[in-house]
């Protein structure tokens, strides 16, 4: 278990190495020249010189790019164009409410999602499965920000039992349709595979050898079937976890949730470079680092990943 | 090849993925007929008519300078799924010339194509999206060119990995010994070999793309207006949601459909293509795992 974890430690650092050198260099095939873009036609060369001098463009970009590691080790993710605030106080600031929307988020979908697919498998109600399969395939084929809008005007515009925006000082009201919209595709996702997963155990003999022994349908199901359908939901979950920051970018957008992702947003519609290549690469590295722990957790729940070396 | 004469009815017999193969054909039909059908120009302005709710007249209604919905969603039709066929088959050419090379010759390329692809992965879709964008400022062209761009490491992980399956197979080293060239191996010889995994992929890509370029033009990343995007068609309907419901619904309906049946016909081909995965019971379930399962998921 130590080296596997150790293994997966290691691949690690070229990864985030190359997400930060991509992210870097992305920044800098800009066309044009950025301190002109952020001062406008309002400034004589001068001023342009001293701001590009300010932001430490006018070195080589060698040097440049050496200072931008360097900033990232002391997590220094440089100044916004716009507002000159450090980036990284920003996304302190910013991501810990994108943080309790996807994990919210994350909740619902697994609960429901288990919940829909387990019911699915279990086959007593007629015609259920396929509703609830037409539904795993709708869940993963509507926009989120569509399905946001249509959630805004059912329960905020024609019943007027939630509020169709805004963050509301943190309040649950507020939470629950963006938390709900960001939930739905992945709650699809895992209905489908929770479905699959149940259907896989309970035709296993450990099953019948349960029934058999006359353990009751709860302890079967509960203890028998449960365990070993869902080590692929949570796999699922952790693949799904971009898709989370993915969706707080549109979700966050539709629901004027002051998160990271509406952030970003709102930083590329100001071009503002350094904002965009700080909370995209902190986007990324969370990424990762859910990734990595998945697959570590993954390993604790089942052996077989331990002793393989071959993933991907 | 793996198109036995036995695909066209196995595919048949599945009977959601005709379903949304009949979907999207009507779709790609409205699309390419788009003149024929919008009862009036995209952009035709008459402010007479104004906000006008669903009717005879303007079956999806008008928005806020009197221009048809209907026509402005048929047109749009053109726009998103001319920008997703474009930019998916962007890469891939990309993942299926690198996907090749990588799998063909192996070795320190092959090592650094997969890095590469493995750092393409590390980003959640959409942001990566939004970076490129950002540098490369809004607009269609560089909308096709992103989403192209960033879409080719799953084709390449995918050709690699069939391209590696392949190339040690009896045929190819016949074929070698009788003296054919890399590029006659790789062509004639391994990649027909890897067409029908590539077909799901592309089909499934399709959707997901579709649904990005939305996505991006609804941030305002995307497609700019006054041209009819389905996505900046939603996004522009929102201001409207208390007055002209009808301005967002259309749009989004019409591109719900779109990437539902998209995802339809991949799973009936990977199904069709691929006996052994096919589930047994109602089609609609498809495997959890396959060529196709993790491009269903991406890009949310």
């Amino acid at each position: 278990m130590k080296t596997f974890i150790a293994r997966r430690l290691l691949l690690l650092l070229p990864i985030l190495w190359g997400v930060a050198t991509l992210t870097f260099f992305l920044m800098y095939v800009v066309p044009g020249d950025p301190v002109r873009t952020i001062a406008g036609e309002r400034y004589d060369e001068r001023t342009l010189a001293a701001m590009r001098a300010e932001l430490g463009l006018d070195r080589p970009l060698v040097i440049q790019y050496v200072h931008f590691l360097g900033g990232l080790a002391r997590f220094d993710l440089g100044r916004s164009f716009v507002t000159r605030r450090p980036v990284a106080e920003a996304i302190r600031e910013r991501f810990p409410k994108t943080l309790v929307l996807a994990l919210s988020a994350m909740f619902i979908a697994i609960v429901l999602g288990v919940f829909i697919g387990a019911l699915a498998a279990w086959g007593r109600v007629p015609g259920l499965s396929r509703i609830l399969m037409t539904f795993s395939l709708v869940g993963v084929s509507i926009p989120v920000f569509w399905l946001g809008l249509l959630l805004i005007y059912l329960f905020a515009i024609k019943l007027s039992i939630l509020p169709p925006s805004g963050y509301g000082g943190g309040s649950i009201r507020n939470l629950v349709l963006p938390a709900f919209t960001l939930s739905f595709a992945s709650m699809a996702t895992i209905a489908r595979i929770t479905r699959s997963g149940f259907l896989d155990a309970l035709g296993e003999d450990y099953v019948r050898t349960a029934r058999a022994k006359g353990l009751g349908e709860r302890a079967v199901m509960g203890k028998h079937v449960m365990r070993n359908a869902l080590i692929p939901v949570v796999t699922i979950v952790g693949a799904d976890f971009g898709s989370y920051l993915s969706g707080a970018v549109l979700t966050e957008s539709i629901f004027g949730w002051p998160g990271l992702g509406r952030f970003i947003v709102q930083a590329i519609l100001k071009r503002d470079f350094p904002v965009i290549q700080g909370a995209v690469l902190f986007m990324a590295t969370t990424f990762i680092l859910v990734n990595l722990a998945v697959d570590i957790s993954y390993g604790f729940i089942d052996p077989r990943v331990r002793s393989g070396g071959g993933e991907r | 090849m793996n198109s036995r004469p036995g695909f066209l009815a196995r595919f048949m017999r599945m009977h959601v993925a005709v379903v949304g193969f009949a979907v999207f054909g009507v779709i790609l039909v409205a699309c390419v007929a788009a003149p024929l059908i919008a009862p009036a120009p995209p952009d035709a302005i008459n402010l007479d008519t104004a906000l006008k709710a669903p009717s005879l007249h303007h079956p999806f209604g008008t928005d806020p300078f009197g221009r048809d919905v209907l026509s402005r969603v048929v047109h749009g039709a053109r726009i998103s799924l001319g920008v997703g066929f474009l930019a998916r088959t962007i890469s891939l050419i990309i993942g299926l010339v690198l996907g090749a090379i990588a799998g063909y010759f192996g070795g320190k390329l092959d090592a650094l194509l997969m890095r590469l692809a493995d750092i393409t992965f590390a980003y959640p879709t959409l942001l990566l999206l939004i970076a490129v964008i950002a540098v490369l400022s809004p607009g269609i062209v560089s909308l096709f060119v992103t989403l192209g761009v960033v879409g080719w490491a799953s084709v390449a992980r995918l050709v690699r990995a069939q391209v590696l399956s392949v190339k040690e197979r009896e045929f190819v080293q016949a074929a070698r010994a009788s003296g054919a060239g890399h590029a006659n191996l790789l062509v004639r010889h391994i990649l027909p070999q890897c067409l029908a995994p590539v077909l799901v992929i592309y089909t499934l890509g399709l959707g997901m793309t579709i649904m990005a370029e939305s996505s991006l033009s609804f941030l305002g990343l995307g497609v700019q207006p006054p041209a009819p995007s389905w996505g900046s068609m939603v996004s522009g309907g929102i201001a409207f949601m208390r007055v002209a419901p009808w301005l967002a619904f259309f749009p989004g309906l019409f591109l719900t459909l779109t990437v539902c049946s998209l995802n339809l016909i991949g799973d009936g081909l990977r199904d069709a293509l691929n006996p052994r995965t096919a589930a047994p019971a109602p089609a609609l379930v498809a495997p959890a795992t396959g060529s196709g399962g993790p491009a269903v998921r991406k890009g949310h």
